[in-house]
């Protein structure tokens, strides 16, 4: 069944997008991610405008990380302190990201900026993720306790100033290691249309150390404010939100992720954590091979305003 | 006073067609709305050639051109480069006030119709219509096979909003004509001027114009409307949708 998407300007069939909204709502409760950038890129090769998609997808994203956020309140797994610190960097971030995306989009960059991105992101994390993950393995092969979380050992981030205690987390931390958090997960979530939950996740634990009980419903947090807000901003700026294309998203991707959830607590952390790896290392090659690969056609069009 | 009148008479004479044909046409639907099935359209343009008074004999055979061009949009075509091993935007032209969709019909190739003179300055064929753009401080229509201006026709006419098409005007009889115009799912809204040319032994002889409208509908205009002129109200209901659905989600798939 064909749909007009009203922002969009295109039909789409409407069941392929509900398809497309269950798939990525499945693993993104599977891993407890957003699950943009995979929703962001399945968008731009059905032929969506890159900017529109990344537009879209932020509203997308609010609701599944609301409906993950609610029952990580319910189970107190929320360190509201911390979210609100790394949240008042996060929207400065955000801010500025969709100034950049405005900007960009101007000088005609804006694709290569996000395949750029892209590229240099998903195949950094996956690969770490990967690599992490499959050392894990090998440790746990040879009998070897896993050393996932160190309390005694500092590093230089500790030693920074304007230190404040987080009681939920049970952390002790300076405040500026949390503020360039939030204000690049804000500022990459805006220009990207990711949540960045499988950026913020890691960033938490490896310099705050945060605890792995508070560290996701945390970082569902954030996302879901950051890209609430992303949604207004865009929608103020760009006119770009369809709400059309984002409702059918919505629906399918919070149907997917209970699915997805209820899977992924079935399934060991290591190998979760080596899938997903997997997972984002290859979107980021198929975004690299797009970049080299000679396009097909090497002009395109864009629209500047109707006169 | 009388020597310009007389002059003006003259050059109207001279422009006007000698032998007298009218042209009457007429479309079987002058509003397209874009409501959320929308797949695209295709219109019906129907036609006569008559002669202008009762009596006045006819030619032989004669020749259509219809152009329909929709509203002005400004575009810019970009060209790729590899810069340092990947492919990157370089170079680029604005193409301004253009037609954001274009259809050329004919009853056979242009080329046969008139010559290349009369074509460029009715702007008979894709060819020759002028798509002006921005070079620099000037704004300029190039030569037809410009790269970027060859690519723009291309790309428009992929997207199915250019066409060029020496059979879609039939004659039913020797007067009576039909065409039909196409619209696809993309054509954007608003107004579409039908120009409507008659020609007979490579001279235009009548010509005659309409018009149609493609207009967003229903909720697709309601959505439309808002994102642009209340993008804040827009997206903060947006986000409440989301809200709303979020929560819903987590109401409805609650175990505990």
């Amino acid at each position: 069944m064909q749909i007009y998407l009203p922002i969009a300007d295109m039909p789409v069939n409407i069941f392929l997008v509900l398809g497309m909204g269950l798939a990525v709502g499945f693993i993104s409760g599977m891993f407890g991610i957003g699950g943009g950038f995979l929703m962001t890129p399945l968008l731009i090769f059905i032929g969506i405008s890159p900017a529109v998609a990344v537009a879209s997808v932020a509203s997308h994203i609010s609701a599944s990380s609301f409906t993950g956020a609610i029952t990580y309140w319910r189970k107190r797994a929320i360190d509201v302190a911390l979210a609100m610190m790394l949240l008042a960097a996060g929207i400065l971030g955000t801010a500025t990201g969709v100034w950049l995306f405005t900007a960009l989009r101007t000088m005609d960059q804006l694709d290569l900026v996000i395949g750029l991105s892209y590229v240099t992101l998903l195949t950094s994390v996956g690969g770490m993720m990967i690599w992490e993950s499959v050392r894990a393995e090998l440790r746990a092969r040879k009998g070897m306790p896993a050393t996932l979380r160190r309390p005694g050992s500092h590093s230089w981030v500790h030693g920074l100033p304007l230190k404040m205690r987080f009681k939920r987390s049970k952390i002790y931390v300076s405040a500026i290691p949390v503020w360039a958090i939030g204000f690049s997960i804000g500022f990459i979530g805006a220009i990207l249309g990711i949540g960045g939950g499988f950026l913020l996740v890691p960033m938490l634990i490896y310099f705050l150390r945060v605890p792995t009980a508070t560290v996701i419903g945390t970082s569902m947090v954030l996302t879901l404010i950051t890209m609430a807000s992303a949604t207004v901003m865009h929608a103020v700026t760009n006119h770009l939100v369809d709400a059309l294309l984002a409702l059918i998203l919505m629906v399918g991707g919070v149907i997917g992720a209970q699915f997805g959830a209820r899977t992924g607590q079935r399934m060991r952390g290591e190998r979760l954590r080596l899938l997903l790896g997997l997972l984002v290392f290859a979107v980021g090659l198929r975004f690299a091979f797009e970049l080299v690969v000679k396009p097909e056609d090497l002009y395109s069009l864009r629209h500047v305003r109707n006169d | 006073m009388r020597r310009i009148a007389l002059i003006l008479t003259l050059l109207v004479a001279g422009v006007a067609p000698a032998a007298a044909e009218k042209l009457v046409v007429s479309l079987s639907n002058h509003r397209v709305a874009v409501t959320s099935s929308f797949v695209g359209e295709e219109l019906v343009l129907f036609g006569t050639i008559e002669p202008d008074r009762p009596g006045m004999p006819l030619r032989p055979s004669y020749d259509l051109v219809v152009t329909v061009t929709g509203p002005k949009q400004t575009l810019r075509t970009r060209r790729k480069e590899r810069v340092l091993g990947i492919w990157v935007n370089t170079e680029a032209r604005e193409f301004v006030s253009v037609p954001g969709y274009l259809a050329i019909l004919s009853n056979r190739p242009v080329d046969a119709i008139a010559n290349t003179d009369t074509r460029r300055l009715l702007q008979v064929g894709l060819n020759n219509f002028l798509l002006p753009q921005r070079i620099g401080p000037d704004l300029a229509d190039t030569v037809p096979n410009d790269p970027f201006r060859t690519a723009f026709v291309r790309l428009e006419t992929q997207s199915g909003l250019y066409r060029q098409s020496s059979t879609a005007v039939t004659f039913l009889t020797p007067t009576v004509f039909r065409t039909a115009i196409p619209l696809p799912s993309n054509a954007p809204t608003g107004s579409y001027p039908i120009d409507v040319k008659l020609f007979a032994d490579g001279k235009m002889v009548a010509r005659t114009s309409s018009a149609l409208e493609v207009i967003k509908a229903g909720f697709e205009q309601f959505v439309a409307e808002s994102a642009r002129d209340h993008g804040l109200l827009y997206g903060l209901v947006t986000s409440m949708m989301a809200l709303l659905t979020g929560w819903f989600a987590s109401v409805v798939f609650r175990r505990d």
